[in-house]
Formats: structure tokens, sequence, C-alpha cells
């Protein structure tokens, strides 16, 4: 009597456990994750006083992957002064996102930091957010005399605002952080 | 101890069949499994002034009865009081089974301080005492009063175990003989169990239980709810937790039910708040925690049969530092020589970004059958579901949603025999089926750690234990485990060709993406482990034991498939699908003494693992948020050579001391270079004054010292986008040696019943010093906990 009693114990729960892993086994494919918010790209346009424009790429389409960014440069010409803007995309997706406006819609959370040596002689801020204090999408850069120089641009995220317009100072998390070294001519 | 009859048969002389009182009882006391007598028995007829004991051969008789019904009383030295019902008619011979072993039937009192999981290996319980104390904390500081035993922290509520220098996967918790599946892998991954739910805990260094697993090569934790006793009772113990740091505490209650026919219920919850914790100059923003608990055990507990089913449910909700998310390695390297963190806010309770929320659900049902003069069969399924959310600071649409969530659901069969019948001889043999599945969910639009997969693994085993005479007994046994993975993962074109699966793997490839590739890596692993050791009763007070374990362990899939950013650690991990078992060779021994006044235990070991996996800095990766520190496993040989020792001594009845010290050192034999995340040697001191006349009044002052970790990698050099040249990164750099005090006092009082309160104040980092831990991993951004005085009242009812 007893025996029969184990069996059926032994039966239900063989059973359980085999409905358990039998439905819970799939081969459905999984979908692939196509980044969202990821930064690729940076182009930056400096256009001079008379009408000519200078691209600065830094594009690093692999993301997070083992590949450095690619960085595209124009000589400048020597003591003009230019009206940069800064564009961001994602070019992970097709067509490519921008990610400029959402920055440009958390500006109270954002700042560009630039730091220039060389023939680069100064950048100021051309645009602010809803407390005065400066974004960066838009700037303006300065060249001196002939010769190489250096333009370093870093996003922040939540930096402290205002800031004395240091890293140091502005702390935050790093977004972007690119170095671009140009000819200036 | 009770005991369970079993009175199996009643014979009746048919051939005389007195009438009047001149019957005869003949009985004889025997052992339920091996038949063998039961001396010194006192039985009793109930009402009538007579008695007898049995005798060496378990025989006893009585003369001179009427016939009808009696009830007899019957005592054992070492058991309470038992009573059986016989029916006299003439002469009468019964035989009455009483179960010696005990095992199922333990009461309270009888959990001692005896390890009773292994024979031979090293293993420590945690007292009922250490685990009411730490019932506000996690189970890693809970289990760090064992010498051997550290933990990996990422701050002060993510707290993983360490045991003789190895963690994660190495180590396999056992909660209520259900191996827990809770992404353990992870860094940042503390284990799912609410310290409170079970009151039996044990420690076993390395891998001399392979009943449990065959993989535990750093060790087994145990943790079990305390017996249920066999009696119509209903109790319940709640105990409150009040923390100054954190501004907040914890409440965990229970309440069992239990009936003499062994049928029991028993139900308990928890609930956790704790606030920003306070470093001893500054908040510690964004490292609140709450946490849930509930547990529900009910079943049935027969001597001859029993099952059980369980359920519980832990749900957590821990803030990770704010200050140590970061953004490159500049930002790192800021935070390394700024020494202090970049974001404090108000103090709150509020948990936001990074944070993590992880629900673990588990459900379990068991029966045992015992058959006589053979052994016990049990048979057990249990389910796991763990869900882990992990939130990172995001922009935008996607500010609220999860960087990480992934659900990984375990079914387990598993069933053994024991055979006890034969005195002094053990033979367990027993097996398992497991099956998993891991979903990583595509909606958190970053893309997966750790992939999709189904994991599959059957297991036996064999262990046997011997007793060759009173002094010695010996034991081994072996173990073999398969296990496949069968993942789905996506691959980055560039990954995939930087890490050379191109020309090693190109035929797991299931469809080219453009920049991604899908691919279908089936691994199999077929593990082999096995131990051998024995126990030398020295004298009544002195034990040697003596234990070799061989195991191998499978690599998890965070160090077969991790491929990404890990916005947390601000570092890339890189798993390697070409990493295989590791291999785990490790000899221990302890010397003990336990005189009651004064002991001590030597514990050292030895464990030399071929391929063994670990996880390091390498370089450094370029993008556009500038560059990241890359952290790869990969698999050398390594040898851990280690000691853990403790002593105490009584000095009178009111004072004692207690002094503990463990060491470990971990070497890469290969490159002769020390292991990354090793525990710095550290002593423990600490003296306890107790008066039982005082309302059990007890006082604790402890010392502990832990030592700078002098063996360490060396760091990396790496370029600096921001300041354009090579810097080196003060990675691996372990913090300077600390000293903390804490102090430790409670009573107990009398409410309804004999001390059924207990009061206990007590304070951690009694001096508010500033110290970082190396095996923390925030220790980088902050400071260490300061102190933390806490208020504990245990009701009994």
């Amino acid at each position: 009597m007893k025996t029969n009693k184990i069996l059926k114990t032994i039966l239900a729960l063989s059973l359980i456990a085999s409905v358990a892993t039998s439905c819970s086994s799939d081969d459905n494919t999984p979908e692939a994750v196509d980044e969202e918010e990821v930064i690729t790209t940076m182009n930056i346009s400096l256009l001079s006083e008379n009408g000519d424009t200078v691209s600065l790429q830094s594009q690093d389409l692999d993301g997070d992957g083992p590949n450095s960014p690619v960085i595209t440069v124009e000589n400048l010409a020597a003591n003009t002064t230019y009206t940069g803007s800064i564009e961001l995309l994602n070019e992970t997706e097709t067509p490519a996102e921008d990610i400029t406006e959402e920055v440009a819609e958390e500006s109270d959370e954002h700042q560009f930091f630039f730091n220039v040596s060389g023939s680069i002689a100064s950048t100021t801020y051309g645009d602010t957010d809803g407390d005065g204090n400066p974004i960066g999408l838009s700037f303006t850069l300065v060249t001196g005399d002939a010769g190489e120089g250096t333009i370093q641009v870093t996003l922040r995220h939540e930096p402290t605002k205002p800031n004395d317009g240091t890293l140091a100072d502005a702390g935050g998390e790093t977004d972007i952080a690119q170095t671009f070294t140009v000819v200036v001519e | 101890m009770k005991y369970y009859l079993y009175v199996f048969a009643i014979f009746c002389s048919s051939t005389i069949c007195a009438q009047d009182c001149n019957s005869i009882l003949l009985g004889e006391i025997v052992d339920f499994h091996d038949n063998s007598a039961l001396s010194d028995a006192t039985i009793s007829i109930t009402g009538k002034n007579v008695s007898t004991v049995s005798d060496e051969n378990g025989k006893f008789n009585f003369k001179n009865l009427c016939n009808g019904v009696l009830e007899l009383e019957i005592s054992h030295p070492e058991c309470t009081t038992k009573f059986v019902t016989i029916t006299i008619n003439g002469d009468t011979y019964s035989e009455i089974r009483l179960e010696h072993h005990l095992e199922e039937l333990k009461e309270v009192k009888v959990v001692g301080n005896v390890p009773k999981n292994t024979n031979s290996g090293q293993e420590n319980i945690l007292s009922m005492q250490d685990l009411e104390r730490n019932s506000g904390n996690s189970l890693g500081d809970a289990l760090k009063k064992i010498p051997g035993v550290s933990t990996l922290n990422t701050g002060g509520n993510i707290v993983k175990p360490i045991i003789q220098g190895l963690n994660g996967s190495r180590i396999l918790i056992l909660n209520n003989n259900v191996r827990m599946q809770d992404m353990e892998w992870g860094e940042e991954h503390a284990p799912n169990v609410d310290v409170n739910a079970n009151q039996n805990i044990s420690v076993i260094k390395g891998a001399a239980a392979i009943e449990f697993g065959g993989d535990a090569i750093g060790g087994v934790i145990v943790l079990e709810p305390l017996p249920v006793v066999r009696t119509d009772s209903l109790f319940g113990k709640t105990q409150l937790n009040l923390s100054s740091n954190g501004r907040g505490g914890n409440i965990t209650s229970s309440l069992t039910k239990s009936y003499k026919s062994g049928l029991y219920i028993k139900a308990q919850g928890s609930y956790k708040i704790l606030g920003d914790l306070e470093a001893p100059d500054y908040l510690l923003s964004n490292t609140g925690i709450k946490e849930s608990g509930l547990s529900l055990n009910f079943g049935k507990r027969d001597f001859v049969q029993g099952w059980e089913g369980y359920y519980s449910y832990f749900n957590s909700e821990v803030g990770i530092l704010r200050a140590s998310h970061i953004g490159n390695i500049d930002d790192l390297i800021l935070s390394i020589n700024s020494q202090t963190p970049s974001i404090i806010n108000d103090f709150t309770y509020d948990i936001t970004q990074p944070n993590q929320e992880v629900t673990h659900h588990l459900a379990k049902l068991s029966y045992y059958r015992r058959f006589e003069g053979f052994g016990k069969w049990t048979i057990q399924y249990d389910f796991q579901k763990n869900r882990r959310f992990e939130y990172d600071i995001r922009v935008g649409d996607d500010v609220d949603k999860a960087s990480l969530d992934l659900q990984l659901t375990t079914h387990s069969v598993l069933s053994n025999l024991t055979f006890d019948a034969k005195q002094g001889l053990h033979i367990k043999v027993g097996g398992l089926g497991r099956f998993q599945s891991n979903f990583a969910n595509p909606d958190t639009g970053v893309r997966r750690l750790i992939p999709d997969y189904d994991k599959y693994d059957f297991g036996f085993f064999a262990i046997g234990s011997y007793e060759l005479n009173t002094d010695w007994t010996i034991d081994a046994g072996a173990r073999y485990d398969f296990s496949r993975i069968d993942a789905k993962k996506f691959y980055r074109e560039s990954r995939w060709e930087e890490r050379g699966y191109d020309v090693d793997y190109a035929n797991i490839v299931l469809e080219d993406l453009g920049t991604q590739l899908l691919t279908n890596p089936v691994f199999d692993y077929h593990n082999f482990s096995g131990t051998a050791g024995f126990h030398y009763e020295i004298n009544e007070n002195d034990h040697l034991r003596f234990n070799y374990a061989f195991s191998q362990r499978a690599p998890n899939p965070s160090e077969l498939f991790s491929d990404g950013l890990h916005h947390s650690a601000a570092r890339i991990e890189l798993g390697d699908l070409r990493i295989k078992s590791e291999t785990s060779s490790k000899f221990s021994a302890s010397l003990e003494r336990n005189t009651g006044t004064w002991g001590y235990s030597l514990a050292p070991y030895l464990n030399s693992i071929d391929d063994f996996i670990v996880l390091e800095p390498t370089g450094v990766e370029f993008t556009i948020r500038g560059a990241f520190p890359v952290w790869a496993y990969r698999q050398t040989n390594a040898v851990l050579l280690g000691v853990d020792t403790s002593v105490y001594n009584n000095w009178s009845s009111n004072i004692r001391t207690d002094h503990k010290f463990a060491w470990v050192k971990g070497t890469d034999i290969e490159t002769d270079v020390p292991l990354i995340n090793m525990p710095a040697a550290n002593f423990t001191n600490s003296i306890t004054y107790t008066n039982p006349k005082w309302n059990n009044f007890l006082v604790n002052l402890e010392s502990q010292y832990v030592f700078k970790q002098t063996r360490y990698p060396s760091n990396i050099e790496v370029f600096s986008p921001q300041l354009q040249e090579n810097v080196v990164l003060d990675i691996n750099t372990p913090p300077d040696a600390y000293h903390l005090l804490s102090l430790n006092t409670e009573a107990s009082f009398t409410l309804k019943n004999k001390n059924d309160l207990t009061v206990g104040l007590s304070a951690t980092n009694l001096l508010n010093t500033n110290y970082r831990d190396y095996l923390n991993r925030q220790r980088y951004f902050v400071d260490d906990m300061g102190r933390n005085v806490s208020l504990r009242l245990i009701f009994n009812y």
C-alpha cells in the first residue's frame, strides 16, 4: 500500500519537474539591440568671417568596442574668428539619431568645455541655458599665428553650474572627451 | 531529545492465553536504522510503581500483568521521556524501535556548535547570538565573524562573502537545501538571501562537501531554518534593530505552529530601510537600501517519512554611491587623486540612479522516506526566479529605464539515498538535474552584457564515511557533473575580430546584421570532483582533521560572454569564449582543542588551482567618451596558501577573551605575480564580560586590525586624453592598514516568560575612524562607513 503512495509521490514530483522544465525552454532568437542615446559622432563646423567652412569630426561607430574613434580634421586659417557649432549623432541607427536636441533640451545638465593650445588663441561660449549659464553647442573660436594647435572638447553631464570654466571645478561625468590636433596656416 | 516509537509488531502466544493477571510482557528495544539493541533505557508502567531497565541486548520484561491495555513510559539517559500503548493478551512480545539518530527530530537546544556537514573538512558554525547581532546586516557581514571569511564590498550594502580568498561562483550558497541561482557571477551582485530567514548557518571552507556541488572551490555556505519541534506549540520571535548610520533599521518576525503529529507551519517576514550612510567626514550620497523578505515553511515530519514545502521571496533595492559613477579614465584618475567624493547631497532615504533592484523567488517541495534496516530516500524539486534591474544615469527619454534587465529562471530536481543501516558506515548517493534559462531584456536599449542562454546540468555523486574505531573516522566521495550552456549572443563585428573569434569560432555565426553578428555558442563541460579525509579524535578535547578535495568548476556566463562597458564601474569587461573549467586541488587540515575553559583551532590550507580564472585590469580602450580601463578574464595557474586560527580562554566564569587571525597568500605561479583582490591579513581580539545573575548581562569590546595588503599586481599605465600623456592608473594599490573598535552589550529581561526579551546596544567603528578597505570597490572614491550605534530588541513569545 505504502509503496503505491511513494510511487505516486515520485510520479507527481517528476511530472511537476518535467512540465516546469519543458515549458520554459524556447528557441526564440533574441532581437538585436541598437544602442540608444549613444553618441558615436561629434561634428564641429567652424564658419569663418569670409564664409569658409572647416569641419572637424570624431567618429566611433563601434561605441565601446575595441576600435578607437576616427578623427578627421581640416586646416584652419591664421588670425581668423570662426563661429563654431557642434552636432552630435548616433550613427548606429539608420537614419542617424540627432543627440544634439537632447543635449539642448537638458541644457541645464550639460556643458561643453574647450581647452585650446598652440596656434588656437581662444574660445568663447555663444549660448546659454535657462539659468544664463554657458552650454557650448555654439561658440566662437579665434586662431593665432600659423602653426600647430590643439582643440580639446569635453562634454560633461550634470556638471556643477555655474562653474569657473575648468573641468576640475565642473565635475560631473564625461560624455565626450576628444582632442583635435590641427594645422593653422 | 525526543524520539519516536514505532511499535512494529505484537505477537500473541496462541497456546497460552491466560485469563488472570499472570501474563508476561517481553520487550526488546532496537535502533530503527540498524536493528542494534539499545541498552539502559528505563521502562516503567504508568500508574504502577514498577520499572525495569533494558539489558545489553535491549531486552526487558514485566511479569504478572493483567490482560488489557497498558501504557509504557520509556526514558533513555540522552532522551526525553516518551509513552507507548501496548495491548496485553496473554504472554506478549513487543519490539520497540527507537530513532537513535534523531536527525529529523532535533530540538532547538540540541543545535550546538558542532559542524555536521563534513567529517574531515574545515567547517564553522555561526552562533545564533552572532546572527541576532547581525540581523540588520547582510549575510556577508554576519559571516565575517568566522576566521577565514572576508567580504568583497560595493559600498556598505552590497556584500559578497569571500572564503579563504575566493568568492563569486566559487562559493555555493545553499538556502534551505536549494542552491542559490542568483547571478552570483558579478562583483556587485550580493547573495539574495534574507539573513533572518534561516537561523542555522554554517560555512564549509573548500569543496569537501561534494554532495552539494562539485564546483565549490571556495566553499559552501549552508543556511537552514531551525528544526521544528514535534509538539503542540505556537511560538514567535520579533526582532527590531535601529541604526544611527543610515538613520533606519529593520524588523523581522516569525511565527511557528507545530503539532504533535509532526505537522508544522512557519511564516517569517522582514523589512529593512536605511537612508544614506555616513563616512566619518561626509555623507555617502545614494547609499540607501530597502529590503523585504518573506518566507513560508510547512510540512510534516515523521520519523518514517515527511514532506516539506518552502517558499521565500526577497526583494532588495540598493543605491550605488553617486560619486562612484564616473565618465571615463580621467574622471577615475581625478577621483583617485582627490580622495574626496565629487558629489555630496543632503541626507535622504530616496534611492536614485545608479541603483539596482533585485527580486528573488524560491520555491521547493521535498519528500523523504526512511526504510528500516536500510536508510533514507529524499527527493526534492526547486524553482527559482531571479530578476535583476540595474539603473544607470541616462539622458533623454531613457532617464528611468533600466540599463540591465536580466531574468534567470532555474528548475532543479535532486534525489539521494542514504544508507546508514550498518553501524559506523554512512553512505550517500544522489543525483541532480537542472535547467536554467536567462533572458536579457532588449528593451533597455543597451547592448546585453550577459546574453540569453539555456543551461543544462546533470550530476551524480557518492560519498561515504566509516568509523574505523572510536577514534578514527575516514571519509571519501566522488562526483561527476555535466553542464551545457547554449547561448545566443550578439557580438560587435569589431570585437569579434579583435578577440580572434573570426578565426576560432567562425562556425557559430548564425546571422550577420551588418555591424553585429548573432552567434550561437554551445559549450559542454565534464567536471569531476572527489574528496577524501579523516577525522581523528585524539582525546575527548582534541580533534585532528585532514581533507583533500579535488574540484572542477565550469566558467560562468560572465567569464565567457562579458563584453561591454560596465557604466557603474567605468570599465570595459571582457570575457573569453576559450575559457575552460578551472581545477582545484586543496589540502586542508585542522587541529582543534576545546576543553570548555579554553580552546584553539589551527587550520592551514593549500589550494592549487590550474586554469584559475582571474579578472584584472589589462589596458585601456578609447571611445568618444574618452579612455576606459579594460578588465579582462584570463586563465592562469594559481596557488593560495593560508591559515585561519582562533583561540579562546575563559579567565574566570565571567571573563572570556577571543583571538582570531587569518592570513592568505595568493600567487599567479605562471608569472610569479600576486593575485588581485586577496584579503589582507586580519587580527581580531575581543574581551567579553558576562554575568548571568544580572539579567544575563554581557559586554564585549572588540578590536579588529586589518593589515595593509602588500601583495598586489602592479598598476597599469594608460594614456590620458585630457592630459595628453601616459599616466600611471593607481588602480591596484591597496589602502593603508586600519584598526576598528566595536562595543556590544546586551541583557535579557522577563516580561511573560523567562528571559523573553533581549535588549542589546552596540557600536561599530566606535572611534569613527577614517579608513578604506582593499576589498571595497568604492575605495577609490570614498572612506568606508563611520560609527554606527544600533539598538536591538528581541522578543520571544
